[in-house]
């Protein structure tokens, strides 16, 4: 019920920030209206929609870290999380309030984000859906991410760190743009250490209805998100009360 | 029952003790005002109630709920409006007053009735970050009644407000007096004079003086509450 009660209201502070929804929709589809025009005027094939629609969708998500880790971050430089901290809330309280909106949000961008690549020329077919699934320890990833920095840091580090380094981040690791095998080496394997990559390629997989290579990549992502998300827990109950 | 009981409460900042082996009981419907110049220890001593700093040394106990080893049940019965302003920007003023009805379990009709309480029923459709600082600051104490707590904290409550919507204040808290027990932190020694039961001034993170406005001038020897207060709070005293 408290927690209910409060991710009520990170939902309505989301949906009310215009930035949300340019960062959260906007930016995403413009990406991938452009990488499609670029396509469409070079010969050979770069950009294809089949993989880079689950890799922009993916991309997308990267914004939920920037959204969940402001918000907290905002509050925690406001007595209004002193205000509540003294209320009987606990951890977990507060931190599904601040995931339970963004996994809605999550699941529409990628919706959103596959039906633009459908008018766009992708094929429809049944596994749309499950590369909007496919996504969700990914959304997971990147909120508990969010919430991780949040944690730690003020919002303008925040800004910094999940608006402008993670998204850099996973835009490079996540073999969005390119395939990682082209550098190879020490960058290929970091890349596979890290769960970025497995995101884009379980994502890519369940589009081509790869479901053997699924498991793999989703679990990889989901450990990393089980991990941080426990660790944010972690750090956010220390710094609940003073000691 | 004692609607607080404090035992030895101390706290220490590296080797600094900011409050040292406080000792003080608070009755139910009691309004209790603690005063001290800056640094006198108060706001330490306000967090350590509400559970938002361990204490290093003695305990607490709200209601009877200890805030070392009770504080979830503590914080069932205790609410605090911080000296900050303490809204959330982007909800209305009956959005915020519902976030915390739900936080704390309480009906929905608390909205309303709290809204009508503090007059701020003409204002319940406005986002809280377009009210003026005045009208936030009573949506902020608005927001720590909702609850109907046993145990009131109210820091600095008046800061900022002019003086109309300070005296409106006073009639609200003195409509509090006798069904919650309000610790009040303040600067402003007549609204302590004003509207305390007891007051305790604090100094170098001791309680230095607990007693009525007239015991504690009488204590100080002086004729005026402000003079008494200098006594009692300033350095000599501290030392």
């Amino acid at each position: 019920m408290r927690m209910l009660a409060f991710a009520r209201r990170n939902t309505k502070e989301l949906l009310r920030d215009p930035l949300t929804l340019f960062f959260g929709l906007g930016f995403p589809l413009v990406l991938l209206v452009l990488m499609n025009v670029i396509q469409r005027n070079v010969p050979v094939q770069i950009f294809a929609l089949e993989t880079l629609a689950p890799g922009i969708a993916l991309f997308g998500l990267t914004f939920l870290a920037l959204f969940s880790g402001l918000l907290l971050a905002r509050d925690r430089s406001t007595a209004f999380l002193s205000r509540l901290a003294a209320s009987p809330m606990t951890a977990a309280d507060f931190l599904l309030g601040y995931l339970l909106p963004l996994l809605p949000m999550a699941v529409g961008q990628s919706a959103v984000c596959l039906a633009a690549a459908v008018a766009l020329g992708l094929p429809l077919s049944w596994n749309l859906p499950a590369v909007v699934l496919s996504l969700i320890p990914s959304a997971l990833l990147f909120i508990a991410l969010g919430l991780l920095c949040g944690t730690l840091f003020n919002d303008k580090q925040v800004g910094g760190m999940c608006g402008a380094i993670l998204t850099n981040a996973t835009a490079w690791l996540a073999g969005i743009w390119f395939d990682l095998s082209l550098v190879g080496g020490a960058f290929q394997k970091i890349a596979y250490a890290l769960p970025f990559v497995h995101g884009a390629d379980g994502a890519k997989a369940a589009l081509a209805g790869d479901w053997a290579a699924l498991p793999g990549h989703l679990l990889w992502v989901s450990a990393w998100a089980a991990a941080l998300m426990a660790l944010a827990v972690w750090l956010f109950r220390r710094k609940m009360v003073e000691r | 029952m004692n609607a607080i009981q404090i035992t030895g409460l101390s706290r220490d900042y590296g080797k600094r003790r900011v409050v040292d082996r406080l000792e003080l009981t608070v009755g139910s419907g009691e309004l209790f005002a603690l005063l001290g110049v800056n640094g006198a220890g108060k706001s330490t001593t306000i967090k350590m109630l509400c559970c938002l700093t361990a204490p290093t040394e003695g305990d607490a106990a709200l209601m009877g709920h200890s805030v070392r080893t009770d504080s979830h049940r503590a914080k069932e019965v205790l609410a605090v409006s911080p000296q900050e302003t303490a809204v959330a920007p982007g909800l209305t003023v009956a959005e915020n007053l519902a976030l915390m009805a739900g936080v704390y379990g309480r009906p929905r009709t608390r909205v309303s009735e709290v809204m009508e309480q503090l007059g701020l029923a003409q204002w319940a459709r406005q986002r809280a970050k377009t009210l003026s600082g005045g009208w936030q600051r009573r949506l902020s104490i608005a927001m720590a009644l909702v609850s109907q707590p046993e145990v009131l904290f109210l820091d600095e409550p008046t800061l900022g407000l002019d003086v109309l919507a300070r005296r409106e204040l006073w009639g609200v808290i003195r409509g509090l007096k006798g069904r919650t027990a309000i610790i009040l932190t303040t600067h402003y020694l007549e609204e302590a004079e004003a509207l305390a039961d007891r007051i305790g001034i604090m100094a170098a993170g001791k309680l230095r003086a607990v007693g009525t406005p007239e015991e504690l001038k009488a204590l100080a020897g002086c004729l005026t509450f402000e003079d008494a207060f200098v006594a009692l709070a300033g350095e000599e005293a501290a030392s």
